[in-house]
């Protein structure tokens, strides 16, 4: 398994932790080499951040982390104090793009050749020059508000206008914006503009220890504070060499398959709302509340926040506890087996779900779609079945999957993900061990890296976490699967018509938090 | 279409009782006389403004719509314009990315107008407080009338808050 990586010619050390990773300094020269290597052997572009190693006597690094095979390769890319450039590799990972920009946004390295060097997440709050993310920025620094100028794509030609939307829209959604270049009711093109709730979330864990980060990475994007919570421990537990008890990683897994069973409720109920079955959604936020109240009782919150610590559980699950869970999954299941079946029976509700927002599997394999979207777009990938690591290999998932990529297949794959995580529920419970929930976390010096890497239920959530002295934190990247997919709905959209844009975007339901950091 | 009448049939009403105001939201003194609030109170028009959240406010504001809380039932509705809004309710730390977008949106509202701060977040800053990137409170923006704190705060408590800021008025609602 590990010849992938030595056939690499570099020279990756394994990492302690719960998941399969490696690492690798590689020299600035050698990125793109690599990059074109790993490309065909269908690696994928997992994260891509830069950091700030002055204080340590060295200049700027460019970090990567690349999906392979075997597991996960960060590679590290030093870069110069004076002039911190590297190669882009947007051209051979286009998920890299929008990475790149923020990367140099917020610790200013470069990106040479061709790349798109347009700001990501600064908008106008620091002016360009200024890099928040450096040692020598102080987080407290206000800077005026300036002007913010971006330079959007224009579509030119006969009967072609534009439609800006956002950042503040009409549904009750996060904000961001949206410039549809159309004919009449087609869209032709549409390019997105995010960053609108960047507040300082990479800084801010920068002044935090490691244990008070774990609030903090509960709250990177709310939806999926279940896996954020748990990618985040799992990185410390790496770097500390902390074992979690096996009860709490059963636990952990019983908590993320209740987030991804509440997700999916709550979109497949917005999917019918968005084709005027207004039917869809009171059914399914009916029992998606019936869940809410029962994560409140068992976990003591709606949505299971701050239940996943470093270490393990800060809340266990009695016997009791267990039952009525699956009472209530049972009583979920069945409902959403009938509402399915009308789901699939409306004929209204089917002919606006298909051939809507097809994204096809060899594009979505060029540009990275993961999670479920990639999924209902042939993208055979689910870290819970790829890396069977505990507690996956006690249960045995199984991957849902799709290939016609629109709307409907979106819909598929959640219908099926809903009813194997219930599953997946009942197979945790039944032979959840006994035994403590909470290991101590040892102290910590600087310099010990930790990965996380969790299949959320939107998709792959990373945590890369680098140390300082003191069991506080150097750089923490918390890489949210929205980041690759964002630019998909982007090509979904070709062809279609406006009114289907809400259908279309609910369908992935992104991030804004989440890649806005 | 049969079975999808049997549901509805089977499923039949779960609206629950709606809460009953709570003073010590309020953050200012109550700006309109009884006769705004009481018109107010009867068709609420809400504009909500996500204004740097990390979406988890978002999830309970989603979750009001639900038949438990019924709040269509109480005539009070979202709407996709501030022009035609009585009420901004306001999630997160305020980036400083969404100040000005917050801004106009508060301008854009007709008056008489109210503002609800929803969330840890949205009251104090919460933990992403203030920074390079953050103004923390909605306060530090625009005026707000009541403040619901928690993380998120549930839905029951996003409601109370809403009829705290209509007055105090109990009577008309279900």
């Amino acid at each position: 398994m590990g010849n992938a990586i030595e056939d690499l010619g570099i020279d990756a050390a394994p990492l302690p932790g719960a998941m399969p990773a490696f690492h690798a300094r590689i020299a600035v020269d050698e990125l793109r080499d690599v990059c074109g290597k790993v490309r065909p052997q269908k690696a994928r572009l997992v994260a891509l951040w830069g950091s700030d190693e002055t204080t340590r006597g060295a200049g700027y690094a460019l970090h990567l982390a690349l999906g392979l095979p075997c597991g996960l390769l960060w590679l590290t890319v030093a870069l110069p104090r004076a002039q911190p450039h590297y190669p882009g590799i947007a051209d051979l990972f286009p998920a890299a793009g929008r990475m790149q920009r923020a990367a140099y946004d917020l610790v200013g390295i470069e990106p040479q050749g061709n790349a798109d060097r347009r700001k990501w997440l600064r908008h106008g709050s620091w002016p360009d020059g200024v890099f928040p993310l450096r040692k020598d920025f102080d987080g407290a620094s206000r800077y005026p508000l300036a002007g913010d100028h971006y330079g959007f794509v224009r579509v030119e030609g006969d009967g072609v206008h534009e439609i800006p939307v956002g950042p503040v829209h009409a549904g009750t959604i996060e904000p961001g914006h949206f410039r549809f270049s159309i004919v009449g009711e087609k869209i032709l093109r549409l390019e997105e503009r995010l960053g609108y709730t960047h507040k300082g979330i990479e800084k801010r864990f920068e002044s935090m220890t490691l244990d008070e980060g774990a609030k903090l990475a509960g709250r990177v994007s709310g939806d999926s504070t279940v896996a954020y919570a748990w990618a985040y421990s799992m990185a410390v537990e790496a770097a500390t060499r902390t074992e979690p008890p096996q009860r709490a990683l059963v636990l952990r897994g019983i908590l993320l398959e209740l987030e991804r069973i509440a997700n999916h409720l709550g979109d497949l109920g917005y999917l019918g709302n968005d084709v005027a079955l207004s039917f869809g959604f009171y059914q399914f936020w009916r029992l998606k509340e019936d869940l809410l109240r029962a994560h409140a009782e068992l976990f003591g919150h709606r949505y299971m926040m701050d239940a996943i610590v470093p270490g393990g559980m800060a809340r266990d699950l009695s016997q009791e506890g267990c039952k009525r869970l699956l009472e209530r999954l049972e009583l979920i299941r069945d409902e959403a087996a009938t509402l399915k079946s009308i789901y699939d029976e409306h004929a209204g509700a089917q002919d606006r779900f298909i051939m809507t927002g097809q994204v096809l599997p060899a594009l979505a394999e060029e540009l990275g779609l993961n999670g479920f979207a990639g999924r209902a777009s042939g993208i055979r990938h689910d870290l819970r079945v790829d890396y069977p690591v505990p507690p996956w290999q006690w249960i045995e998932p199984r991957i849902a999957s799709h290939t016609r990529g629109d709307v409907a297949a979106r819909i598929a794959v959640r219908f099926d993900e809903l009813a194997e995580s219930i599953r997946l529920v009942r197979a945790f419970v039944r032979q959840l061990p006994p035994g403590d929930i909470r290991a101590p976390v040892a102290a910590c010096d600087g310099g010990r890296t930790g990965i996380g890497w969790v299949e959320g239920w939107r998709g792959e959530v990373m945590v890369a976490l680098d140390t300082a002295d003191g069991n506080r934190i150097h750089r923490l990247h918390p890489h949210d699967p929205s980041w690759q997919n964002w630019p998909l709905v982007e090509r979904a959209v070709h062809g279609n018509i406006v009114p289907d844009f809400p259908l279309i975007n609910k369908s992935f339901n992104l991030s804004y938090s989440g890649q806005d950091l | 279409m049969y079975q999808l009448l049997k549901q509805i049939l089977a499923t039949g009403i779960v609206t629950e009782a709606a809460p009953h105001v709570d003073e010590s939201l309020r953050q200012i003194e109550r700006r309109f006389g009884e006769l705004i609030l009481n018109r107010f109170g009867r068709a609420l028009a809400i504009r909500h403004v996500d204004a740097g959240s990390c979406n988890g406010c978002e999830l309970e504001i989603h979750a009001l719509g639900n038949p438990y809380y019924n709040l269509e039932g109480l005539g009070i509705r979202f709407v996709a314009s501030p022009r035609h809004a009585d009420m901004l309710l306001v999630t997160g730390p305020v980036s400083r990315n969404m100040e000005q977008a917050l801004r106009s949106t508060y301008e854009a509202t007709p008056e008489p107008k109210l503002v609800l701060a929803i969330g840890d977040c949205g009251c104090t800053g919460g933990i992403f407080g203030e920074s390079y990137a953050s103004f923390g409170r909605v306060a530090n923006i625009i005026p707000v009338d009541v403040a619901v704190p928690g993380c998120p705060p549930p839905p029951v408590a996003i409601l109370q808050g809403i009829l705290t800021a209509i007055g105090g008025k109990d009577q008309g609602l279900r």
